[in-house]
């Protein structure tokens, strides 16, 4: 397949390089701000170089209190949201990939059907506070438990552990609770790698159910905060501190809590990217 | 399907045994059952809340009836005709542009000879997708605020510094434009995984017959991925209406509801904020419905014209 050099790589490789600049000048833009002194940000004058690099804003940052406690609230749920995300999900994958479970169709039907057909914000939220679930850590980890998406990918893996393996596990005396944790799990370690990290980036980015469930101020996790300072500006904590430099350092406490809410993810990401992508693939396999 | 009609026929101690042979998977099965009960199926049912006077203190069981009053008042609203608009509109564009935009990236990466610096920029242009809304949201605010990045920028060409967030002509821009941004290269993935797919016999045989690069992508590569385009794009529809709330959420204010709000968010507000439930709930019905029916009606156009379906 070799076909000579046109004027069209040309134009596909400027494209290109523009892309990855577009791409990363936003966070690189942040990541010089948080380390400039909060005048020449101000003044405009830190676009391509740190200016006058200090480290003050994450000194502001760390020292917040409200800022540190909602990092070990979201650390928390992210460890317990993840891990109840995964047995339910694998509790209800396991059985639908089974030729032999009765009724598979229908609880399949039953499963699926949720994902077209949503329930409603309000009723929703009169079940989680009926359910006496409003400003506590389980309106978080526990009605968004399971996303009916990666229930398909995982059984679709599940599916395809050949038979015969089951098989000899029953003849060896293993009832379905140790084929699964025996058999099938230990063959499953891609899907479930690729789950844990879709599940754990979902629930440190989440947003949306702290803001409508939880008024506790104490049980705030990191986004709830991040929106707090970065969208509406709102320094209360840090003002008594910080005083008179207030205005000038701003910008740079606002991209150095940035920072430090997505710098997780940014750390592991090159290390896990080849699970994260396994599973946007395996969506194209489909249930 | 296959084994409910089979069962149908082999009579009821047959199913018996089945399903005892299956008691360990229901056994499994109940809690996920008890979870798609209490949280997906409890609500939908608990949407007959739009038909009451809904009261938090006396609850679903005690509130009275009050029959069809609020889609009555969804209707007549003044807020119905601006939200309905909003909604299909924001979706419509973000179909025209956002859908397309990983096609042709997918195909472009395709194109490119060095397979290191393909990966390279694959790997590049996936980040954003990890970033929460939060973080997208705060990015825009602080960047298109009347000092931020953007103007800085204006300033330098000359141009008068414009506050983009409240002006409401500019807010679909921003809303797909950073969608785009997030989403094109995480969403290019699954059409890369399908070009992969494509037989290079196609390829080998297209340049014998001596076919340019374009004619080769016009008649191997596209139509090599119109399957998983169709199956993409109903699942688009299927998920239209819901999709993006938190960010108009985080993103929209005062002077640009005009057309920033949608049914979500206006759902949120007067539910959530306001406290008028039933209202709420009405609304929320009325978005549920209409995109049902929006996803029922993909998956039998689909159906008829190329076979890809979902259920």
């Amino acid at each position: 397949m070799t076909t000579k050099k046109t004027w069209f790589d040309g134009v596909n490789l400027v494209l290109m390089l523009l892309l990855i600049v577009i791409t990363l000048y936003p966070l690189y833009y942040m990541g010089i701000v948080s380390i400039s002194s909060g005048g020449a940000v101000s003044r405009g004058e830190v676009l391509w170089l740190p200016k006058g690099i200090n480290l003050q804003a994450y000194k502001y940052v760390f020292d917040d209190p409200a800022v540190l406690r909602s990092y070990g609230n979201t650390i928390l749920y992210t460890a317990l949201g993840t891990l109840i995300s995964l047995v339910l999900t694998t509790l209800c994958a396991y059985p639908l990939s089974r030729n032999h479970f009765y009724g598979r169709a229908i609880f399949s039907l039953f499963v699926i059907f949720t994902m077209f057909f949503d329930g409603g914000l309000i009723p929703r939220f009169m079940v989680v506070h009926g359910l006496g679930m409003v400003d506590t850590i389980w309106a978080l980890v526990i009605p968004t438990a399971i996303s009916v998406f990666n229930m398909i990918l995982m059984r679709t893996f599940f599916e395809q552990i050949p038979e015969a393996l089951h098989e000899s596990a029953t003849v060896d005396g293993a009832g379905e609770y140790r084929t699964l944790l025996q058999i099938v799990l230990p063959l499953s370690m891609p899907v479930m790698a690729t789950m844990f990290l879709f599940y754990a980036v979902g629930q440190w980015n989440s947003f949306f159910p702290a803001l409508i469930y939880l008024n506790e101020k104490e049980l705030y996790p990191l986004q709830i905060i991040l929106r707090n300072i970065v969208i509406q500006g709102d320094m209360a904590s840090q003002t008594t501190q910080m005083g008179a430099d207030m205005a000038t350092m701003s910008a740079t406490i606002k991209y150095a809590v940035v920072y430090v809410a997505i710098l997780p993810v940014l750390c592991i990401y090159p290390f896990v990217q080849k699970y994260f992508v396994q599973g946007a693939m395996l969506g194209s396999v489909k249930g | 399907m296959a084994s409910s009609s089979k069962s149908a026929v082999s009579g009821w101690s047959e199913a018996r045994r089945k399903i005892k042979k299956s008691k360990a998977l229901y056994a499994m099965f109940a809690f996920p059952l008890v979870y798609f009960l209490i949280f997906h199926y409890a609500p939908m049912v608990g949407n007959l809340m739009a038909f009451q006077d809904y009261s938090i203190i006396k609850g679903f069981f005690g509130s009275p009836w009050a029959g069809t009053k609020y889609f009555e008042q969804f209707l007549n609203d003044s807020y119905f005709w601006q939200v309905v608009r909003n909604t299909v509109l924001l979706n419509l564009y973000s179909l025209i542009f956002f859908f397309p935009a990983p096609i042709v990236f997918a195909l472009l990466l395709n194109e490119l000879r060095l397979q290191l610096f393909k990966r390279f920029v694959q790997s590049i242009t996936y980040i954003p997708h990890f970033l929460s809304t939060v973080v997208v949201a705060g990015m825009l605010v602080n960047f298109l605020s009347s000092d931020g990045l953007i103007n800085q920028f204006r300033g330098m060409l000359g141009a008068d510094s414009i506050t983009f967030l409240s002006m409401p002509e500019w807010f679909r821009t921003i809303f797909i434009g950073s969608d785009i941004w997030q989403g094109l290269g995480w969403g290019s993935i699954i059409y890369l995984a399908a070009l992969t797919g494509i037989d290079p016999t196609l390829y080998e045989a297209a340049t014998i017959d001596g076919a340019s690069r374009w004619r080769k992508m016009r008649h191997i590569t596209i139509p090599g991925i119109m399957t998983v385009i169709m199956v993409m794009l109903l699942l688009n529809l299927g998920h239209m209406l819901s999709v993006g709330f938190e960010k108009i959420l985080l993103l929209y204010s005062g002077p640009t509801y005009e057309t920033a709000d949608v049914i979500q968010t206006y759902v949120y507000r007067r539910g959530l904020i306001d406290s008028d439930f039933s209202f709420a709930a009405a609304v929320g019905i009325f978005q549920s419905v209409l995109s049902f029916v929006l996803v029922i009606s993909a998956n039998q156009l689909s159906k008829k014209f190329n076979g890809a379906r979902l259920f």
